[in-house]
């Protein structure tokens, strides 16, 4: 491009305008950023679940508990190559506003499900021979300082009682769709303390030796247990995830909605201030015209400087969320195991950035092709 | 062949849908290396010619031929080109970039001309050789006073050595001293560098610099000297 060092002479003429606007653009794109990631963070469990996993539960209700004498009639189902046990138990640490999961699951066929926790192997071996121990991800122990052979104390809220487990490991996650503040511990534990009484089971995990098989195996499954007391509803991970989501909808049509509006009230500020600059130097686009820089070359002076502005803007408002929540192991209060700014996000919002660009443009760009240099100048005397 | 020729031009401007003529029926040739003086009162029309001849604006008839070119047949970007090819430019405001060096504001028409850094910077440092101002080359503007200035934009305006260079009342914001180098810097490029210049000027002074003048009156050439046939 033929004027590219006047466009960047352009930026800085005036410096003050010039870092309102980035800093406008920051602003609104690091709270689409932010807001985004609230919804892919609602997502992250969907993107989490395994193509291979199957979830067993009780039709009626999630509430409700399974049978552990379902168990080897799932296992005999063709097609079943796997199958583990977990269920909530909704405790509380300290003085309860830090929210974490926690599951008493079946350590020896639980993590073979979920290779997605890395757990080193010395480290499972004493988690499955102490009764009382409990493996926590890597976000949780760095969130509370926790190590290996720390003391967790829990109340229990579905399960009364005070609890207590010893960290005998620290999984981390194989990538960071992955929730890392979890909290697992030996479901025979749970079962022996259970005042409803042993035998109960939150969900069977259910793993197939192939995703196509899923819906087959799912039907043969809940064929198994059809016109008893307990009927169950056996679905993919990712749909029993979604059911989650789901009862989210409303929360994230509100978070969509306020934040497009507020990003959108900031982008017209930006773009006005950004039209405004270009409007003002329309004389000496028809100096540069009458000198003999074509219309096209004008115009794509006037867009390419709109453009990098934004993209500045834009640049530095993903990144600063990025970074920031990174740094800092934001989970807005444990709402979210993990707060990332993902990729997409990050070229969604650049992608912003540069139609923000391109739209603030396009009015002054439109003048400056207009522009006849026998009226500019007649403006210019 | 003259390097410039208007034949049977008029200029009719519409506002506010009135029509109003602002040259009619001009015939004029310049030839290579004359240095004419277009003189008049306001609203003669003296700007105009130097518009059209400068492929700035398009006569509503006859012809404008310019370095052989037929101005009126070009398309805008066939005129831009025209322009900095063959056309320098001295307005009387100088009409510098404020937020280019002088140095970087002669450079611009050369941003035009396939030139590597190296000859571009040559051919800066010699245009501001050329009007006294190789030391003020990384001044910006604001930094000049009027006279040097002007000198810059007589400097951009020859840079990429056009054919004619079109002056529109350049010491008009000048006090005498500084129009007065500025006259003999257009008369030096007339002389030594066979420039062609046509220069509209309200001022006796600046036109005695010039080799002959002419006179509108009412869009109308109401004089012509031998240089000029009407």
């Amino acid at each position: 491009m033929k004027l590219l060092r006047f466009v960047w002479v352009n930026i800085f003429r005036s410096k003050r305008r010039t870092v309102l606007t980035i800093v406008s653009v920051m602003v609104a794109l690091f709270l689409f950023s932010t807001l985004r990631t609230v919804i892919t963070s609602f997502q992250a469990g969907v993107d989490f679940a395994g193509a291979q996993r199957l979830i067993v539960r009780n039709a009626t209700s999630l509430i409700f508990p399974i049978p552990l004498a379902y168990r080897e009639r799932i296992a005999s189902v063709p097609g079943v190559t796997k199958v583990s046990l977990a269920n909530w138990f909704g405790g509380t640490y300290g003085d309860g506003r830090q929210f974490f999961a926690q599951f008493g699951v079946e350590p020896e066929t639980y993590f073979a499900l979920y290779p997605e926790f890395i757990l080193p192997a010395g480290e499972l071996e004493t988690f499955e021979r102490e009764r009382t121990a409990c493996v926590v991800g890597e976000g949780l122990a760095k969130e509370f300082g926790w190590k290996i052979g720390d003391t967790v104390p829990l109340k229990g809220t579905i399960y009364p009682g005070d609890w207590e487990f010893v960290i005998r490991g620290i999984y981390r996650g194989g990538d960071d769709t992955v929730d890392t503040r979890q909290l697992f511990f030996h479901w025979d534990y749970l079962d022996e303390r259970n005042f409803q009484g042993r035998g109960n089971v939150g969900v069977y995990i259910v793993e197939v030796s192939d995703p196509n098989l899923a819906p087959k195996v799912s039907q043969e499954i809940d064929q198994l247990f059809a016109n008893s007391t307990q009927e169950t509803r056996t679905e993919t991970e990712e749909a029993f995830q979604l059911g989650f989501v789901s009862m989210m909808g409303n929360i994230q049509f509100a978070v969509n909605l306020i934040g497009f509006a507020v990003v959108m009230a900031i982008i017209l500020v930006a773009m006005n201030t950004m039209m405004m600059a270009a409007r003002e130097r329309l004389p000496e686009i028809a100096i540069l015209k009458i000198l003999g820089f074509s219309d096209g070359d004008v115009v794509s002076m006037v867009v390419v400087e709109a453009m990098l502005i934004a993209l500045i803007g834009g640049v530095l408002g993903c990144l600063i969320a990025r970074v920031l929540f990174e740094q800092t192991h934001f989970t807005m209060g444990g709402m979210f195991p993990s707060f990332i700014v993902r990729g997409t996000t990050i070229a969604q919002g650049l992608a912003i950035s540069l139609l923000l660009g391109g739209l603030s443009a396009l009015w002054p760009a439109l003048q400056a092709n207009r522009l006849r240099e026998a009226e500019a100048l007649r403006h210019l005397s | 062949m003259a390097l410039v020729e208007l034949r049977d031009v008029a200029k009719v401007y519409y506002r506010d849908n009135l029509e109003v003529p602002v040259l009619e029926r001009i015939n004029l040739q310049v030839e290579k290396g004359d240095f004419l003086a277009l003189m008049g009162p306001s609203g003669s029309g003296k700007t105009t010619i130097l518009n059209l001849i400068g492929g700035i604006d398009v006569a509503t008839s006859g012809e404008v031929i310019v370095a052989e070119q037929d101005l009126g047949k070009l398309s805008r970007k066939q005129l831009a080109q025209f322009r900095a090819r063959h056309i320098g430019f001295i307005f009387q405001l100088y009409n510098l970039i404020p937020v280019l060096t002088a140095f970087q504001n002669v450079e611009l028409p050369l941003l035009l001309h396939k030139l590597s850094p190296k000859d571009r910077r040559e051919r800066v440092l010699t245009a501001l050789g050329i009007v006294g101002l190789e030391d003020r080359a990384q001044h910006y503007p604001r930094q000049l006073s009027g006279g040097q200035e002007q000198r810059v934009a007589i400097a951009r305006a020859v840079v990429s050595d056009p054919d004619i260079l079109l002056a529109d009342e350049p010491t008009g914001d000048l006090d005498r001293t500084s129009a007065t180098e500025i006259l003999q810097l257009l008369t030096r490029l007339n002389a030594e560098y066979q420039k062609t210049i046509i220069i509209v000027t309200h001022d006796p002074h600046a036109a005695e610099s010039a080799h002959d003048s002419i006179h509108l009156e009412k869009g109308v050439l109401s004089h012509a000297p031998a240089a000029v046939r009407s």
